[in-house]
């Protein structure tokens, strides 16, 4: 932060209007920005190769056949059958060039079958995803707001009452297990009290809306059921709360701090010696800069959010991936665990390049240089 | 602002240590963590019962005789909750000492030799941040098969990446100060330059990390074990046993215990690990919540 | 210098008495007595920690959590010090403002620079959109901006740290303020700059009839632009009086130790001396 970094641009009495550098400054201000997310692209783009070349090796470092797994009893006796399958699937080729099959498949859609449900895994994910991220897009939206609000609320009310109480529950959020917190709350909130939705998205015997989203609760809303929306969000609260709470916990933390640091700024206090009111101060000028970090953090909190999903829907039945990886994970189905790792990987830097973008709405400096 | 960071770091993460340990959180967290390492190590004469036998009625309610009740084999669950800390414990803390080891090794040298180290290095962390990490885990763990030797190595494998980027980072602001910089002038070694002057320097914020850490790899390692991925059945792990409560949920005590040890163990860690946290000065604890979460 | 207040000299626009301002026990000003006049630049010099910087927030009511605060600060009839919050923000820009030691840092980095330099405005004097634009491109052009209809569509940094501190000014300027606090403006620039600060400060000051609050630790600043001159030390002022008084003919031991530590032509080149020394890390 040299103030003498740039003498020369800055002789005093150049008081002429610079017209080039006036033109220079428009040409390039969109430019930057996009050389950024192209780069950005590009690295996620190679980081999803690197996935799908994770997943390949993962699936032959497993010990045992495929073709035995895949083959019926009666056809694994014959070897010729057993050699017409590995050559149909390309194992009877060299790994690299077996990776590149591979690789082409992914490509294609093509994900391999699932051992247990003995349909295309890019099927089976097509069904689950959807409910999945209709959970944890429910969860983030929840941390986002209960998060942020408790960590500026926390930062405001530094070192007094509110904050100590926001500072010991924000680590219990962090600190209880999610599977047994929602194993917890079903129990006590479902099984003893009543008062929530039991398992599932909907109530059992009601129809899902017509399909457009795969998330009922946008579809039901868009097809007008309103009746089928009151139950898909009833349903959808619990999950998405027991879900949402580590990383409630998370933002709280992060928000506050980076509140805090932003309140010490100068522009903060030139804020203050402008006579703005408070409100403006607290909205224009400090959470602006704040949620630069909180959404470095909210994007990797979704990773975690994801992971969650694999404990949380399996207490709640939720047909999700989380279910569908879990069962295919304890049964071994190799395909099927590969095409949810590739899937969420792809889903995971999806978010990180949403993030990237956002950083460039918040803060020209990184759009504009 | 730069010129005064070249004071070594450490000096002020231990002065400040002292007044850290005071705070009401630290203690709770110190006195609760220390606890349950000593039921780890005493767990056999804790336990009124053996944590394997099945020998008490069924699916008794918490009572006299067996305070947390007895599951569904007819095993006291507070014997098993104790033995419990001798599975978890030492497992989650070898796991973090493990991640700290690999993770600390790898990012210090990508940080100290730069270069084709470092992008290598950094891009495979990368790639493990890209999974989210009890998919991986559950990856991992589904293709070497599961055992809890396999969960804690799955763990592992998510695990060093924060580490290695913390380390790193701290490394790269290190390399640069003259401390560093004339040791090598005087014809020290790499080797000698990252033991002597460069690894002091980063203990201090990997330590709290790695409390901070503790937490988190317990929750995952029960996590996987809750799955079936870990722990094989007899024995008393406590995500193994949460799971082992959703078949009788009805009978709550079997699944609220095990779980309330985890949420206490993880706690406690955490509590020690933010007020550890707090103490560091603000721009490296800032550092590492960015590079770790 | 400005003949036509000479009549308004005496009263003063803005009076400090006795202000003490004492952080967690610790007294940091011990009852400090300044007159700002209209028209004319009162120079406050001081070594860090001295309280000069202290004296300027006070002013503003920005003092530090925790600062208790005795003594009168009189705004044309009324006590700063026993202004409920809400009348002291609705001074604050618009009567008194206040230009920070470094623009790279006072200004939001995230906000236009024409919205920083319009809300107030909207805010204190309710103007429409439209009239705190055009008033905006006025007070670019009047702190000399090149292109100022261009230039309020853009992002401090797109500007250089010079220029970032005409921007400043001119946010301090917006609302009309009868006094202008001045908290080390040149500090933070660049030598070759900073001469050009002085004089827009200096001409802003004859030419509106602001009374300036001019706070640095640099005695060559001080003399190339101030009409008075206060010295202080240890939350005192301890010498008061007219420039040439002041720094020619100090009354004060202090003030003598003080000129004597300078190289030698410090009396007559301002910036030459401005840069030597920039104290970035602590305000004092």
């Amino acid at each position: 932060m040299s103030p003498t970094s740039a003498p020369s641009k800055d002789r005093e009495g150049g008081a002429a209007p610079d017209s080039r550098k006036a033109v220079r400054g428009r040409a390039a201000r969109r430019h930057p920005f996009a050389r950024f997310l192209v780069r950005r692209i590009i690295t996620a783009l190679l980081l999803a190769l690197g996935i799908t070349l994770v997943t390949f090796i993962l699936t032959n470092l497993v010990p045992g056949d495929p073709a035995a797994a895949n083959l019926g009893q009666r056809a694994i006796g014959d070897p010729a059958i057993v050699a017409q399958w590995r050559a149909d699937h390309g194992l009877d080729k060299p790994l690299p060039q077996q990776y590149l099959v591979h690789l082409s498949g992914v490509l294609h859609g093509d994900l391999g079958q699932s051992q247990q449900s003995h349909r295309p895994v890019a099927d089976d994910l097509a069904e689950f995803v959807p409910a999945t991220l209709e959970l944890a897009g429910a969860a983030i939206l929840i941390s986002l707001i209960l998060g942020v609000g408790f960590g500026v609320v926390a930062a405001l009310r530094r070192d007094r009452l509110p904050d100590h109480i926001l500072r010991v529950t924000s680590l219990f959020g962090i600190s209880v297990p999610t599977f047994w917190l929602a194993l917890v709350a079903f129990y006590v909130f479902f099984y003893r009290l009543q008062i929530t939705p039991g398992s599932g998205r909907i109530d059992p015997g009601m129809t899902p809306p017509p399909h457009v989203t795969g998330l009922y609760t946008v579809d039901s809303a868009l097809a007008g059921q309103w009746d089928v929306f009151a139950s898909a969000a009833g349903h959808l609260v619990t999950p998405a709360l027991v879900l949402a709470l580590y990383t409630i916990g998370l933002l709280t933390r992060f928000t506050r701090s980076a509140v805090l640091e932003v309140l010490g700024q100068d522009y903060v206090r030139a804020a203050r010696a402008k006579g703005l009111p408070g409100r403006v101060i607290l909205f224009r000028y400090v959470l602006r800069p704040a949620l630069v970090p909180v959404i470095t953090v909210a994007g990797l909190a979704f990773g975690s959010l994801l992971s969650g999903t694999v404990l949380v829907e399996a207490i709640f039945a939720w047909p999700g991936v989380g279910q569908y990886a879990y069962k295919s994970a304890t049964s071994l189905d190799l395909p099927a665990v590969m095409g949810v790792g590739l899937v969420v990987g792809v889903v995971y830097l999806v978010i990180n390049l949403i993030v990237d973008v956002l950083y460039g709405v918040i803060d020209p400096r990184v759009r504009l240089s | 602002m730069r010129r005064r960071q070249t004071a070594p770091r450490t000096g002020g993460l231990l002065r400040r240590l002292p007044e850290a340990w005071r705070r009401p959180l630290a203690i709770a967290g110190g006195v609760v963590a220390i606890a349950w390492i000593l039921i780890a190590l005493a767990a056999p004469v804790l336990a009124p019962h053996d944590p394997l036998a099945q020998e008490l009625p069924r699916l008794a309610p918490p009572g006299p005789g067996h305070w947390f009740g007895t599951d569904q084999l007819g095993r006291d669950i507070l014997s098993r909750v104790l033995y419990g800390a001798r599975v978890s414990i030492p497992l989650t803390l070898l796991l973090v000492a493990l991640s700290v080891l690999i993770g600390g090794l790898l990012g210090a040298c990508a940080g100290y030799f730069g270069k084709w180290v470092d992008e290598t290095i950094m891009r495979l962390a990368d790639l493990v941040f890209a999974f989210p990490t009890i998919i991986l885990a559950m990856v991992v763990a589904a293709a070497l098969g599961a055992s809890l030797g396999n969960a804690v190595l799955a763990v592992l494998v998510v695990a060093w990446p924060a580490y290695a980027r913390v380390t790193r980072g701290l490394v790269l602001g290190i390399r640069e100060r003259e401390f560093v910089v004339s040791g090598r002038l005087l014809g020290f070694s790499a080797w000698r330059s990252l033991r002597v002057d460069v690894l002091p320097n980063v203990t201090g914020p990997v330590m709290v990390l790695a409390t901070l850490d503790i937490g988190t790899a317990l929750l995952l390692l029960s996590g996987l074990s809750f799955l079936g991925l870990g722990a094989k059945p007899p024995s008393p792990e406590w995500g193994a046993m949460v799971a082992s409560g959703v078949e009788v949920f009805d009978s709550w005590w079997v699944a609220t215990f095990p779980g309330l040890a985890i949420l206490t163990v993880v706690l406690a860690f955490n509590f020690l690990g933010d007020t550890l946290r707090d103490a560091l000065d603000p721009r490296t604890a800032r550092a590492i919540k960015e590079r770790a979460i | 210098m400005s003949e036509r207040h000479e009549t308004a000299a005496g009263d003063g626009v803005l009076a400090i008495e006795g202000l003490t301002v004492a952080i967690r026990g610790k007294e940091i000003l011990r009852g400090v007595d300044l007159t700002l006049e209209p028209g004319r630049v009162h120079g406050l010099a001081g070594e860090s920690g001295s309280g000069k910087t202290m004296t300027g927030l006070a002013v503003l009511g920005l003092l530090p959590h925790g600062a208790r605060v005795a003594g009168r600060i009189a705004l044309a009839g009324r006590d700063l010090l026993s202004l409920p919050p809400k009348q002291l923000n609705a001074v604050r820009g618009a009567e008194v403002a206040m230009v920070f030691q470094d623009p790279a840092t006072s200004l939001h980095p995230m906000l236009t620079v024409g919205r920083q330099l319009t809300e107030h405005m909207r805010h204190h004097l309710r103007l429409s959109r439209g009239e705190a634009r055009e008033r905006a491109i006025d007070l670019m052009r009047k702190v000399r901006i090149p292109g100022p209809e261009e230039a309020i569509g853009r992002y401090p940094h797109q500007f250089s740290g010079g220029m970032r501190q005409r921007i400043a000014i001119a946010v301090a300027l917006a609302c009309a303020p009868k006094v202008l606090i001045a908290d080390e403006p040149t500090t933070a620039l660049d030598v070759t700059v900073q001469a050009g600060i002085l004089r827009l400060l200096r001409g802003l000051c004859d030419d509106l009839g602001l009374a300036v609050l001019l706070v640095t630790h640099d005695l060559g600043v001080m003399s190339a632009v101030a009409d008075e001159v206060s010295v202080m030390k240890d939350g005192l002022v301890v010498e008061t009086g007219p420039r040439g008084q002041v720094l020619v003919e100090p009354r004060h031991a202090y003030t003598r130790a003080l000129l004597d530590s300078l190289p030698e032509n410090a009396g007559n080149a301002a910036a030459a001396t401005a840069g030597a020394e920039p104290s970035e890390g602590e305000p004092a």
